[in-house]
């Protein structure tokens, strides 16, 4: 609320002051609560089991969702891929092509962006709604840290998790992209994966794996923090999902962006 | 003993507390009450280490909580025990993990004998048996009760309440009480309560002091209390409408 005794001129000043210094505030927090959950990463008390069950809850239950959304884009591109190659004769090359698109591109992207989706939410949820029944504050005033419980074990987690479903996509989406290829389109098996061995390097696989490793910090701290400072209530929880869902996504595109410009 | 010297809060421009002093026997019960809204939440959480004051000073047996770090905090608040409005039980845990929960964490003790403990605290708020549901399938007068089991389970020196009866009918809030003076007759912890409950709470303070408008207004022995000339005070614990004040 503006101060009544700043001259009329000088609130639109005075606004634009107060929000910027709250934008400045809200950034020194987020950046403050990835420092704390940094320093629970190495100093003891470890938690493993929260950490496996991180695992569990980010990973394990995403599983069907990576399978069935890397088999449909493995399959949509074999089929665009195939037309498109084709016309140029070359759809010898079907195979790299798939392989390149979702190893260095679609694979971590897609995979961030459905784990976002089941897991980062329902994250957000789960500590929202531990923030407004007073759970974190019941660890905290156990003398427990929330992080150690919650946050650390989470981007551990997504350090983990992440990798492992953009491998999963990959593989499946390759699969995917064979079926359509080879036992739809007549491509032959011996092309489709020869060509793939030949054209597929270390590095493009490495590029891929840098992106969903940083996808799992960024998702996993995003989601984490909106959770842990962003729901006020009911519909403050529900804000807040939507915000880290939000702000996940973009997040996700725009450091795709850099890395791929940055990366081999 | 904890101690309370002009206590201050805001928030953004809104003051809440505005020189909050009180004083709390060791082994006594104090019950703060006050108006909702009246701040007497904000001024728990203080007390708790949970919000920063902007000027004032918590000192908990002399040593000033406002003035410490996150670790050193920690070290007292290792002496506390805390029921929250909502019981704060973790939805995800057994009644019975979750009052086994503080003794897992921070004690060596063995599966067995926090086993034993976990049966003990049960026992000691009339809930055997309830152990393995989840407090979802628990009514709220035995969420309470589990919450104030967890609280007491590490056998804190110092315990709050705060508003351990809300939301439960006059048979149950009578039933908390009587086990909150039960449980303190038997283990002397000193008690901080923050309630509404006129005139139940009369019964089993030591101490009451109101809270209004981010200041203490009266503070003694409930006759003290019933006995105020203070209009605010009057007004409060008869519950009369706002235009009498």
């Amino acid at each position: 609320m503006p101060d009544r005794t700043v001259p009329v001129v000088l609130r639109p000043i005075e606004r634009l002051g107060d929000s910027v210094l709250t934008s400045l505030e809200s950034l020194g927090r987020f950046g403050a609560f990835f420092g704390s959950a940094l320093f629970s990463t190495v100093t003891p008390p470890f938690k493993p089991r929260a950490f496996v069950a991180r695992i569990h809850y980010i990973g394990y239950r995403s599983l069907i969702i990576i399978l069935l959304t890397g088999a449909f884009t493995g399959m949509v591109l074999g089929l665009q891929l195939y037309l498109t190659l084709s016309r140029f004769g070359s759809e010898a090359f079907l195979g790299p092509a798939v392989a390149l698109a979702l190893i260095r591109e679609l694979g971590p992207v897609l995979a961030a962006l459905m784990v976002t989706g089941r897991a980062g939410s329902a994250l957000t949820a789960e500590i929202g709604i531990m923030r407004i029944t007073e759970q974190i504050d019941a660890l905290t005033v156990m003398a427990l840290s929330p992080f150690r419980y919650l946050v650390t074990p989470s981007i551990l987690a997504g350090l983990v998790t992440f990798p492992l479903m953009t491998a999963i996509f990959d593989v499946v989406g390759i699969f995917g992209g064979y079926l359509v290829g080879v036992e739809l389109l007549g491509l032959s098996q011996g092309t489709y994966f020869g060509e793939m061995r030949t054209f597929v390097r270390l590095d493009d696989i490495l590029t891929g794996f840098w992106k969903s490793l940083s996808f799992g910090v960024v998702v996993t701290w995003v989601c984490t923090y909106k959770g842990f400072y962003g729901a006020r209530g009911a519909e403050g929880v529900a804000q807040a999902t939507t915000q880290a869902v939000v702000l996940s996504s973009v997040l996700i595109l725009l450091w795709d962006y850099f890395l791929g410009t940055v990366l081999p | 003993m904890i101690k309370v010297e002009g206590l201050k809060k805001a928030f953004g421009r809104q003051p809440v507390l505005r020189g909050v002093d009180l004083e709390v026997p060791s082994g006594s019960i104090t019950i703060i009450i006050g108006r909702s809204g009246g701040g007497k939440s904000v001024f728990l959480k203080h007390l708790l280490g949970l919000l920063r004051a902007d000027a004032g000073r918590v000192l908990v047996d002399g040593v000033d909580l406002t003035a410490l770090g996150s670790r050193a905090i920690d070290r007292i608040r290792e002496r506390y025990g805390v029921v929250f409005q909502g019981g704060a039980l973790f939805d995800s845990l057994t009644c019975a993990e979750n009052i086994a929960f503080p003794l897992r964490e921070k004690t060596r003790l063995g599966r067995a004998e926090i086993a034993k403990r976990v049966e003990m605290a049960l026992g000691q708020v009339g809930l055997e048996g309830v152990g393995p549901k989840y407090p979802e399938e628990v009514s709220g007068g035995m969420r309470k009760r589990v919450a104030i089991a967890r609280a007491l389970v590490t056998e804190p020196e110092i315990v709050f309440f705060d508003e351990p009866t809300t939301g439960l009918d006059p048979i149950l809030v009578n039933s908390i009480h009587h086990l909150i003076l039960d449980l303190h007759r038997r283990f002397r912890f000193t008690a901080v309560m923050v309630s509404h409950e006129i005139p139940e709470i009369f019964e089993i303070a030591d101490t009451v002091a109101m809270l209004h408008d981010g200041r203490i207004v009266e503070v003694g022995t409930p006759q003290v209390l019933q006995q105020s000339s203070n209009p605010v005070v009057r007004q409060f614990i008869r519950g009369e409408p706002d235009d009498r004040v």
